[in-house]
């Protein structure tokens, strides 16, 4: 009995010791040492790259990711609980309804980015229209900015948004929204007062989601942002590619590791359940 | 006014994809609508690059896939006997690690054993890579059906002689074989679309379809691109629709 049930975790352990906690502590190790002179890490082990990461300009970068998250993870909330409302109201259908969401969520990030650069580029799809209806002249400047990278993440991540608050909306009480009604409420302050309040875990659980994914974001801003969006991702994938500077690439590999830990842990312990 | 907004988000959500694909289907090389032709699928069926790259990415998803499924399955079944807080973690854990740091760690990894060992980068690290971040998918699907699963039926299984594996392989694994398959949909889709991670780990002759796509996604506008796009969305969508469907029965 025991002895199958070792045998059946070992394969799972084993590779996540392989390849999630062993790669990690490497980075680990990594993020201690000295770029070598032609990049890779060197002897002698400092703290600097950890102090680096305090440095203005990269806390700068770490604040508008932490900017983009946080607008991306609003904008979902107001997109998102109008649907996860229908969602929850629509009876039989819902799973067809759910179904909707989720389909263009699993057929692959990569199309669903290029999708809108076709849209928004100079020579896309809405210049190329308004210009031949005349509305404008010169092409608007739609892609490579603040504005498509967060429309990206929003497009990107809505699911994650619509699902958790879906489940919570379906819990609840109709008849609490109909006794606000009886005392008087109008129904903007029964949606107000009672159902946005209960449906506060949902959001939250929801924001977690959306926000963690955004904040480590990479494809979005790169591609819809053009090389003008500097976010965490990208200022990661640099300090692994373009300045070879391993060593401060790991250090900020891992703290944004420990930030996403730490939202996490906050959920958890608040919602009480684990997450798988 | 509760249906309007719904009706704008589900357009929101899937009028671009709809717009590429009639845009696929556009004999003009530009934005503008100029008749139907299929001239970019042939274009796309007949550039080696693309071919290659595909042959590529399906042979890594399958392969990754079928070892995630045997493994993740075996640990599902592990966790609903009782919880291992410490894999229960990792596994939420590497669920939401940034692909970014994820793609990092594993190139560090790798180029570590690598200075040891004198392997180099190629599909069997992007394969390894992908089994690492499809096992947790399993197990979420697997674990959820297993919750729904009388484990008195196993039980009585042993009863009447049966030694725990073949209670494991006569009962239970025929039960959760749709729940499997649908994870198994589920991690091929999402192996086959991954581009971070996968771009890290690759070596130069270990190309994947969506390495090509966003290569040339950077460079420009290609109605070519339009028409892969088309069939990528198609090919997984009926893979997840089929897995919908697995995971209800």
């Amino acid at each position: 009995m025991k002895r199958l049930r070792l045998l059946f975790l070992l394969p799972t352990a084993g590779i996540l010791l392989l390849l999630f906690a062993v790669p990690l502590c490497i980075l680990l190790v990594y993020a201690c040492m000295t770029r070598g002179a032609y990049g890779g890490t060197m002897p002698p082990f400092t703290g600097e790259n950890w102090l680096r990461v305090l440095d203005p300009l990269y806390l700068g970068i770490v604040g508008r990711s932490f900017l983009v998250a946080g607008v991306s993870t609003l904008i979902c909330v107001i997109l998102g609980f109008p649907l996860a409302l229908f969602i929850s109201r629509s009876g039989t259908r819902k799973n067809l309804y759910l179904s909707l969401v989720m389909l263009p969520f699993w057929t692959s990030f990569l199309v669903r980015t290029y999708a809108w650069m076709f849209l928004l580029r100079d020579t896309g799809l809405i210049n190329t229209t308004l210009q031949a209806m005349g509305v404008i002249h010169e092409p608007l400047p739609l892609l490579y900015n603040w504005w498509a990278v967060i429309l990206g993440l929003v497009y990107g991540y809505l699911p994650f948004m619509v699902l958790p608050l879906f489940s919570t909306l379906e819990r609840l009480d109709p008849s609490l929204l109909e006794a606000a009604a009886d005392l008087g409420a109008r129904p903007s302050q029964g949606m107000l007062r009672v159902m946005l309040p209960l449906s506060a875990p949902g959001i939250r659980a929801g924001a977690i989601l959306v926000f963690i994914p955004c904040l480590g974001a990479y494809l979005t801003p790169d591609l819809l942002g053009g090389g003008r969006t500097i976010l965490i991702g990208t200022l990661i994938q640099n300090q692994f590619s373009n300045s070879r500077d391993w060593p401060f690439g790991s250090a900020i590999s891992l703290a944004l590791m420990a930030l996403v830990m730490l939202l996490l842990w906050i959920q958890v312990r608040r919602k009480g359940e684990p997450l798988l | 006014m509760l249906p309007l907004a719904a009706t704008a988000i589900y357009a929101f959500l899937h009028l671009p994809l709809l717009v590429l694909a009639v845009f696929s289907v556009n004999s003009s090389r530009f934005t503008l609508w100029e008749g139907f032709s299929l001239r970019w699928y042939r274009a796309a069926f007949e550039d080696q690059q693309l071919i290659e790259a595909t042959a590529n990415s399906l042979l890594i998803a399958a392969v990754a896939t079928a070892a995630a499924a045997v493994i993740g399955t075996l640990c599902a079944h592990a966790l609903w006997k009782k919880d291992a807080p410490i894999i229960t973690m990792s596994l939420s854990l590497s669920l939401v690690t940034p692909e970014i740091v994820a793609g990092i760690s594993l190139l560090a990894l790798f180029q570590w054993i690598f200075r040891f060992l004198n392997i180099h980068l190629g599909l069997h690290t992007v394969i390894l890579a992908h089994v690492s971040f499809c096992i947790s998918f399993v197990v979420i699907v697997v674990l959820a059906r297993l919750r729904t699963f009388d484990n008195s039926l196993e039980e009585a299984a042993v009863d009447l002689g049966a030694t725990e594996w073949q209670a494991f392989c006569h009962v239970t694994l025929p039960n959760l074989m749709p729940a499997i398959v649908s994870a198994a949909l589920l991690a091929f889709t999402i192996s086959f679309d991954d581009y971070v991670i996968t771009s890290m780990v690759a070596g130069v002759d270990s190309e994947t379809l969506p390495m090509v796509l966003y290569a040339i996604a950077r460079r420009g506008a290609n109605p070519v691109v339009n028409a892969i796009s088309t069939i990528i969305v198609l090919a997984l969508g009926a893979m997840i629709l089929a897995s919908e469907r697995l995971k209800e029965s």
